[in-house]
Parts: structure tokens; C-alpha cells; sequence
């Protein structure tokens, strides 16, 4: 499955998505960014709470295919500024991320 | 003798809207140079641990890159308070980050495991009141 896919599947919204073509192969929920950086899988879509300028590096160090960032949290301009600049998958949803990781798990 | 190739980034305490760009920049330059992008990883999560606990614990440093025919070395300078008990630091869990620290997502207390997990060698030089030097290897 793609990003894309995997943003019309779950009804997320996409704040940037300069890589729609990019696979998902898992899933991977957390908000302590050195434990995301130290077990997040390579190709999983990341979900999470958190939502400062610091996910897009761990993002892009980690090699995930997406960010989700889930319960509606709020983006900031220059987060969505900084996920285009290092060609970041960052997309929002309103549900909870036990929710959208049960959807995502029936899909994969 | 060729001169093994350098890249130097100065990394700035408490910016925590830059924090991690020294470790960015550094993985679009390893990327340049066409690493497995297994290596590149391992050589950017240790690097941007590394990064952070100068910008969070050492009010800022310098990270250096060098990169030998088989392995790259990731070399973390810093002027900051030093650590007092490595190998406390260094267990899972054990983080002094401040709270407001934390709210951001830091102080999981995985960092310095992470870099250990990541790299083929890591040794810590660290003088309290004077400075933490951390030199890690990944070979390739
Ligand atoms: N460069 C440094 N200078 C001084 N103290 C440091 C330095 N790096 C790490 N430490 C100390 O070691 C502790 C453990 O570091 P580690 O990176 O594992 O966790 P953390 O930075 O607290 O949290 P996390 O990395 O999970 O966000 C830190 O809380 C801090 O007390
Ligand atoms: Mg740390």
C-alpha cells in the first residue's frame, strides 16, 4: 500500500505529501522521539500525538514513510514548511491512533 | 595516502527548532556518496542522538563526520557540564531532561543506548565541568 492509499483508506488529510508513491509496509505508534528513533521500523507509517518541528527529523532520520499525527492535534505553519523542505510525508487525522492503527492493521 | 573526507557542523544549544539539521545534512551528504542506506541510517540515528543531548544537556558543540575507506566516524564535542556516572547514563530509562524538556518528546532516557545499539563502536570521554567527548564507528 501507498501513502496515498493509506491517506484515502484511513481518511487522513494530507498537510504535505511530496511522496505519495511511497510504500507503507507497518505500522509504529509512540511520542518519545528517541524511542521512535531507536525502534520505529524503515517504511512504517508513524502515529503519534506529537506534533513540534522535532518529528520531521526524526522522520526523515528514521526513514518512515509517514507521519500521522493523530487526536487532531495542532500543526504549526512551520512544520508543514519543514516536512516540505526534507520531502516529508505529514498527514492529520481527527481519530485516535488506537483506531486508525486497528484500520491500518486490517489493511496490511 | 588519500585524506579521508570531513564534513564539521556546528551544533547550537537550547535551539530546539534546528535541533537535528547537523544529522540531516549529514545523511543527505552520506546519500551523496552512495551508502548502503542501512549504513546511512545507523550513522544518522547515532548522530542525531548525539546532536540532541548537546543541544538539550551541553548548551551546544560540534559534530564531525569522517569517512575512512571502511568505516565512518561520527565525533560529538562539547564544552557542557560533562556526565558524572556513564555507565547510569547510559542504561535505558535514566534521563536528567527537565520537564519542558520532556513535553517536546525528549528524556526518554534511550539516546545513549540508541547510539550504542547503532554503531560498531562507542567510547565516551567526559570531564565534568570541562566537556563530553563521544567518538562512534560504524564501519561499512
Ligand atoms: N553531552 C552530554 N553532556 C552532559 N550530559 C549528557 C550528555 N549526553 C547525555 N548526558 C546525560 O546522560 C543522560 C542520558 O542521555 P540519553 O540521551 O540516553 O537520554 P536523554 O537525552 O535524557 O533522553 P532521550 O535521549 O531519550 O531524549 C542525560 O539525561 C544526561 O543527564
Ligand atoms: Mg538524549
Amino acid at each position: 500500500m501507498t501513502v496515498k492509499e493509506l491517506a484515502e483508506k484511513l481518511g487522513l488529510k494530507a498537510l504535505s505529501m511530496p511522496d505519495g508513491d511511497r510504500e507503507v509496509l507497518t505500522g509504529y505508534a509512540g511520542d518519545l522521539l528517541s524511542w521512535v528513533m531507536g525502534k520505529a521500523p524503515s517504511d512504517a507509517a508513524w502515529f503519534t500525538i506529537m506534533s513540534n518541528i522535532n518529528i520531521i527529523a526524526v522522520a526523515m532520520l528514521r526513514d518512515v514513510s509517514a507521519i500521522v499525527v493523530c487526536e487532531g492535534a495542532e500543526i504549526s505553519n512551520d512544520v508543514i514548511a519543514r516536512a516540505e523542505e526534507q520531502d516529508i510525508n505529514l498527514l492529520v487525522s481527527e481519530k485516535g491512533i488506537y483506531d486508525l492503527c486497528v484500520e491500518l492493521a486490517k489493511m496490511i | 595516502m588519500s585524506v579521508p573526507l570531513k564534513f564539521h557542523y556546528d551544533v547550537h544549544g537550547e535551539d530546539f527548532t534546528s535541533a537535528g539539521n547537523a544529522s540531516v545534512q549529514a545523511k543527505k551528504a552520506l546519500r551523496q556518496l552512495g551508502y548502503d542506506p542501512n549504513i546511512i541510517r545507523r550513522v544518522s540515528i547515532a548522530m542525531y542522538e548525539g546532536e540532541i543531548n548537546m543541544v538539550i544537556h551541553a548548551d551546544g558543540g560540534s559534530a564531525d563526520i569522517i569517512v575512512y575507506p571502511d568505516y565512518i566516524e561520527i565525533v560529538l564535542a562539547d564544552k557542557g557540564p560533562g556526565i558524572p556516572d556513564v555507565s547510569k547514563a547510559m542504561q535505558e530509562g535514566f534521563s536528567t531532561a527537565p520537564d519542558n524538556i520532556r513535553s517536546l518528546g525528549f528524556g526518554a532516557g534511550m539516546g545513549l543506548p540508541n547510539m550504542k545499539k547503532h554503531t560498531d563502536d562507542m567510547k565516551i570521554d567526559t570531564v565534568i565541568g570541562e566537556g563530553t567527548t563521544i567518538t562512534m564507528r560504524v564501519n561499512t
